[in-house]
């Protein structure tokens, strides 16, 4: 008897703990949206999901019997892993915001619905867009998200340095060797002498021993910031995936990262270290962007909304990253990557999604969110007012920059966070000299390969 | 029988559904290719010949033990040594002990972080007070040579737990024992290894047992104070860390779920070897 009553209880349990699905016939149609970002970002968001909504209930009263949709916005921090968990678990929301990177993945893997043929039929097509944003969410010749704000990156200058260094504070390098003098002018030591005293210079000071000099300011460190780790080979003109094979080591990134170790060399591996051990967290007053201690840095439009929270009052300018002397055409590499909405597979409400989807694709609802982001459009058509209105000075840069053809993102694969993985560990390696160029990314191009081509195996086993 | 059954089932039911089941599963997705997304596929051992050729799994093993040797080695001898020190009878001996224990109680992430800053390269507290005894500390972190021992130490500075157990295990030795050996004319060092040292054994197995588990199981400090890739170098790259990066960043559960087994069955080795090689020290007869 006891024992039937604790199966029952049991059987109670697990009854109740199976998410219901019958929907109720009347009232608004819900649909769960995650979104990844919180602060300025997520409340930009936010207010687009309130005007849907609004919009939403006003078809309700203009329309007798229409049930409205109601979007709830979820905030979910790491949404890689905790999508990941809810697709498996056969319960995603119904429309989540992605970063682009994750597409390839996500995709191969059947996790997100196609929206090629909605996107057809709702006349959203690629001329809409920035065609390299639009582009982020196409695999195998398929859509499986749309864009939102987009992020490009370019060089940012600390104006009161260039200016301590007696450089122009407005003229900003063109060329990659024209940075490297600069950076050369820009980099402060303290140096020890013989008889105890302490003197400020300027310079790489290769004649002073290691023990006597400590670094206080860098002119430009390529391994800083480390995320960038994949992106200096697009810079000498270099790929990281051509087709179907990975080339890393193809002697445009060879050379991309040769030049990157000669800052090891002229600095000092371990002066280095020490250096960049000091650098405070990202968001804080202690970037060392923002505190002054590196002078010129590659980072993305988001920096503009750190300067303004940590450093309010630098003199900062941002412009196209430099190129080689010997390939003025490469000038203005960035990495164009995007935030995408997408509809995972097995979400209870897809085409309540894909209205919301559509919904923010709008020109003047995507403004809205990118200018409460702070980021450029991805739409083709961007009004005048959205750059007047731009906190940003710059904004026209990063969207010029994210548009032009040496724009790039990472490459559509299932292996791209390993690949990538692998890259920091090979740059760190490099950065030490601890291995050369060509033993490092060597290593990366033979580990990945392999990779790639089990990941590739195992799609097109499964393709139907 | 029944009524036994009913009352023990809580346990039952909490160890089927949360041991038992996912050991099983993890050992049956190890034989599969298995993306979480898409339905396992059977490959047999592949997974585990893998593993055999996969130079980041014995990097990452070769980290770990490197790890776990050094902290519960380090760990057990300076708990013991503060337990030593805690037990004789000073004056605010109960403020000392909160002292020494309460680093235990700091939540790990805080911990990292807080070390982290401490062992900055330049500017950092450890590496300024070095310089004032004319000592050039490395760049902690950022060198290959010296991030895991960074780590190490910072495991140390968490004994407080074992610290505990050591001293409730010292209590417990019988005075009578220490009166004993004091008439016979045994002195410090004799009365720490003829008597507190057998009768404290037990204590010394259980830490060591414990703290071999939680060393190779490292994951969350490498994750915070030097990242996922396990910089500078792969020198922090922990088994468990490698395994979230296989299987949560890349999607290789399957895979993930065989490192999981490997690594249970090494725990349970060294569990095993441990509890046989106690038979010759550890003294349970008082």
């Amino acid at each position: 008897m006891r024992l039937a009553l604790v199966v029952c209880a049991l059987l109670l349990l697990c009854c109740s703990c199976g998410r219901s699905r019958t929907e109720p016939s009347a009232g608004p149609r819900h649909v769960v949206y995650w979104e990844k970002w919180t602060d300025f970002e997520g409340e930009a968001m936010a207010r687009v999901v309130d005007g849907f909504n609004a919009a939403e209930r006003a078809r309700a009263t203009a329309e007798p019997g229409y049930r409205p949709i109601e979007v709830e916005m979820v905030v979910v921090s790491s949404i890689e892993q905790k999508l990941l968990i809810a697709c498996a678990g056969g319960n995603p929301p119904d429309v989540a915001g992605i970063y682009s990177t994750m597409t390839a993945a996500y995709a191969d893997k059947g996790a997100l619905t196609d929206l090629t043929e909605l996107a057809r039929t709702s006349g959203l097509v690629r001329a809409n867009y920035v065609g390299r944003y639009y582009d982020l969410g196409v695999h195998r010749g398929k859509l499986w998200g749309l864009p939102t704000a987009p992020a490009s990156v370019a060089l940012h200058w600390n104006k009161r340095l260039f200016r301590e260094a007696g450089l122009d504070p407005e003229q900003p390098p063109e060329t990659l060797e024209q940075l490297d003098a600069m950076a050369e002018k820009l980099t402060k030591w303290e140096v020890t002498l013989s008889n105890g005293e302490k003197q400020i210079r300027f310079g790489y000071q290769r004649d002073v021993p290691v023990a006597q000099k400590r670094l206080l300011q860098v002119g430009f460190l390529p391994s800083e910031p480390i995320w960038w780790a994949h992106g200096w080979g697009f810079v000498f003109g270099g790929k990281l995936l051509e087709g179907d094979r990975i080339t890393i080591a193809s002697p445009e990134n060879v050379r991309a990262y040769r030049w990157m170790a000669s800052y090891s060399q002229a600095l000092g591996v371990d002066a280095v270290r020490r250096f960049r051990s000091a650098f405070g967290s990202f968001a804080s007053a202690q970037n060392p962007f923002l505190s002054g201690q590196l002078a010129m840095e590659i980072q993305g439009v988001w920096m503009f909304n750190f300067i303004k929270k940590f450093a309010d009052g630098m003199q900062w300018g941002a412009a196209p990253f430099p190129a080689p002397a010997d390939h003025p055409e490469l000038r203005g590499a960035a990495s164009a990557e995007a935030d995408l909405l997408a509809i995972p597979t097995g979400a209870a409400h897809p085409s309540e999604a894909w209205a919301f989807i559509r919904y923010v694709q709008q020109q003047a609802v995507m403004e809205q969110l990118c200018l409460g982001q702070r980021k450029a459009s991805p739409l083709a058509v961007v009004s005048e007012q959205f750059y007047a209105q731009h906190p940003n000075p710059n904004i026209s840069l990063f969207a010029e920059l994210g548009a032009s053809p040496n724009a790039w993102a990472a490459p559509k694969t299932g292996v791209w966070n390993e690949y990538n993985r692998e890259l920091v560990t090979a740059v760190h390696k490099i950065a030490n000299l601890t291995l050369t160029p060509e033993q490092a990314l060597g290593e990366v191009q033979r580990r990945i390969q392999v990779s790639y081509d089990r990941d590739r195996a195992i799609y097109q086993k499964r393709l139907p | 029988m029944l009524t036994g059954l009913s009352f023990s089932s809580p346990w039952l039911v909490g160890l089927s559904a949360f041991l038992l089941y996912p050991l099983a599963a993890a050992f049956y997705y190890s034989l599969c290719d298995y993306s979480v997304l898409l339905p396992p596929v059977f490959v047999g051992f592949d997974n585990y010949i893998e593993l055999l050729h996969d130079k980041l799994f014995w990097k990452s093993l070769y980290n770990t033990s490197f790890f776990a040797l050094g902290a519960v080695g380090l760990s057990i001898v300076t708990a013991l040594t503060l337990a030593l020190l805690l037990n004789s009878k000073v004056k605010g001996v109960s403020a000392y002990r909160t002292a020494f224990f309460l680093p235990s109680l700091m939540p790990l992430v805080a911990g990292s972080m807080l070390w982290q800053t401490m062992y900055s390269g330049q500017g950092g507290i450890i590496n300024t007070v070095l310089a004032k005894v004319g000592v050039t500390g490395p760049a902690w972190l950022a060198d290959p040579a010296w991030a895991k021992i960074a780590i190490i130490f910072m495991a140390v500075w968490g004994a407080g737990n074992s610290m505990v157990i050591f001293l409730a295990g010292l209590q417990d030795v019988p005075t009578a024992l220490y009166e004993a050996s004091i008439i016979d004319g045994a002195g410090f060092w004799q009365r720490l290894l003829h008597v507190t040292l057998p009768m404290i054994s037990p204590v010394i197995y259980f830490n060591l047992v414990m703290g071999i588990i939680a060393g190779f199981q490292a994951f969350a400090q490498a994750l915070i104070m030097t990242s996922a890739t396990g910089a500078p170098e792969q020198a922090t790259l922990f088994y468990v860390l490698q395994l979230y990066n296989v299987g949560f960043m890349d999607l290789r559960m399957g895979y993930a779920s065989a490192m999981a087994w490997v690594l249970f069955l090494i725990i349970l080795a060294l569990t095993f070897t441990a509890t046989r090689l106690s038979k010759r020290w550890v003294h349970y007869d008082r």
